[in-house]
């Protein structure tokens, strides 16, 4: 019987459970987790806190998940792992071998190394259900949070925060806000958008030091706060495979999600694939991505023979109600229609499009308030769709099935290959 | 037609003209049409399901061969509806997101929309 062990408890590993469970019913597998928790979603942590989930709705799969799937969960923290005897080493000192293992170990909040952050007292990063916890603890009706980092888990967690506090600002570097994610013109919509929310913004904003409850920038200007949140960036959690399997940012992985070294896997946001919307190796650190990489390790691992080898960025976010959709790289030549919700009749309604496209390809794509059909491009992106096959002008327009040809819509919709 | 069926099994109304009244009908299958071609659009309900696989809190799920959505458990976060190369997830309005589930819960065996098809142009029928 194959003994299969996977490092991580999330989106990756339990996509990795089920991989798995396609092929090999009767294997032993082995979850490996340093949190106390049953499978939970990370990216419902700011949901928690703005009180539309429980701690109980949060679960990622039925309390059943490790009962039904035949696997183990032990909550302790791998410490090490023996390539060459083939066996995880866990932080008691206890053992437990593999003939098939997955590293799904996430990412890692990091730290800038400021100057007296030791002064602060109440602080915390927002990654995982602990820290949502703790913070929910410390926020208070006339508390000031400042929130260092205006990307994805920065806003979320002023969004989640913000009946929970007197006063959020958050504050940057960087002039916009989600750079991962947004062009400047849907990064300054969204901007105004959130402030009108009630969020206060310190852009361009470089601390110097902090100094108890104090944040002291490089402008000498002082930013008076009750708790912090660094929510600056995250990087790949590699520790364990270096020196074992090639890492770059993240631990490289090929479309069957295998790493350098032999018989050891990777998935989620601690590995690093070919992103086919750039050609790139990129860390693509979010869920959907973290499952499909997780489950096609798991098919290979037991012994089937998968490759998912689509990988490309893609975000599905709210704030307050605005949403928006992103996927792809941002290159080529630009279609653009929209409102900013500040012209005229269309005022109040923000609507903001912009597709990229290069070389008879799409290549990316940002949608802010009309979300609607915006797999139908998420699908062209993925599958290199040629854009002369297409009625572009129209699926510009609109997105819709209208635009393949008769042949192909047969194909999508009745499955039947004419 | 297919659209006011589909919005009037989600009801438990016994009259459809009477449960549409001054609705919006958010129906769950859609019309797309132009120059004279029209045709439905509504889950595939496949084989390999992204936005199942993308979902981020396990709200879309496969019953046997039927994906289905769990609204209690849907967050609205549309990361189904940038996965589904479709565009056979809507929002629903009141959060959660919407797809056909074949009127497994709602009717009698036969979607809705088969039903209500005067042109007999949806089928309802296994496929390999």
């Amino acid at each position: 019987m194959k003994k299969y062990v996977i490092i991580g408890n999330s989106a990756a590993g339990i996509g990795a459970v089920e991989g798995i469970r396609r092929i090999d019913a009767k294997g032993e597998i082995t979850v490996i987790t340093n949190e106390p928790y049953h499978t939970y979603s990370r990216p419902l942590i700011s949901y928690l806190l703005l009180g539309k989930v429980t701690e109980e709705k949060m679960k990622y799969r039925a309390d059943s998940f490790y009962d039904e799937h035949g696997c183990k969960l032990v909550h302790e923290t791998a410490a090490l792992i023996d390539s060459a005897a083939k066996q995880v080493i866990l932080s008691k000192g206890s053992r437990i071998p593999y003939d098939k293992l997955l590293a799904a170990t996430g990412s890692l909040a990091v730290i800038p190394p400021f100057e007296g952050l030791g002064t602060v007292k109440d602080k915390t990063t927002f990654m995982s259900l602990d820290d949502a916890k703790k913070l929910d603890k410390m926020l208070g009706a006339d508390k000031h949070v400042l929130i260092v980092g205006a990307g994805l888990i920065g806003l979320k967690c002023a969004e989640g925060i913000i009946k929970k506090a007197a006063r959020i600002t958050v504050l940057d570097i960087a002039s916009g806000i989600l750079p991962n994610i947004l062009d400047d013109g849907g990064a300054k919509l969204v901007l105004r958008y959130l402030k009108s929310k009630g969020i206060v913004f310190a852009l361009n904003a470089k601390i110097k030091r902090f100094d108890g409850n104090n944040a002291v920038l490089e402008s000498e200007d002082k930013i008076n706060f009750d708790i912090l949140v660094l929510a600056s960036g995250v990087r790949p959690n590699t520790a364990l495979l270096d020196k074992i399997a090639d890492i770059k940012r993240g631990i490289l992985i090929n479309e069957r999600s295998e790493t350098s070294a032999p018989d050891i896997y990777a998935a989620g946001d601690c590995a690093e694939a070919l992103d086919v919307s750039s050609g790139k190796s990129r860390v693509m650190a979010l869920l959907p991505n973290a499952y499909m990489q997780g489950e096609c390790a798991g098919i290979n691992m037991a012994g089937g023979d998968k490759i998912f080898d689509k990988a490309i960025p893609m975000n599905a976010v709210g704030f307050f109600g605005l949403h928006i959709v992103t996927a792809g790289s941002y290159d080529g030549e630009v279609y653009e229609e929209g409102t900013d919700g500040t012209d005229g009749d269309k005022t109040g309604e923000v609507r903001y499009k912009r597709l990229f496209y290069k070389d008879n390809a799409l290549n990316g794509y940002i949608l802010i308030g009309d979300v609607e059909k915006a797999g139908i491009y998420t699908s062209l992106i993925r599958e290199r769709t040629p854009l002369d096959t297409i009625d572009f002008p129209l699926i510009c327009e609109k997105p819709g099935l209208m635009a393949f040809t008769q042949n192909e819509r047969s194909a999508k919709l009745g499955g039947i290959n004419t | 037609m297919c659209e006011y069926y589909c919005a009037f099994a989600g009801t438990n109304g016994k009259d459809m003209a009477r449960a549409l009244k001054d609705c919006d009908i958010k129906p769950r299958i859609n019309i797309e049409e132009a120059d004279g071609i029209s045709f439905a659009v509504s889950c595939r309900h496949c084989r390999e399901p992204l936005c199942v696989k993308g979902c981020i809190t396990g709200a879309l799920g496969m019953d046997g061969t039927v994906i289905t959505i769990d609204k209690d458990r849907c967050v609205g976060c549309y990361t189904c509806i940038t996965l589904c190369p479709y565009g056979a997830i809507s929002a629903s309005g009141d959060g959660a997101v919407q797809k056909c589930e074949l009127c497994v819960s709602t009717s009698e065996g036969i979607p809705a929309c088969v039903r209500g098809c005067p042109n007999g142009a949806i089928v309802y029928e296994e496929r390999a």
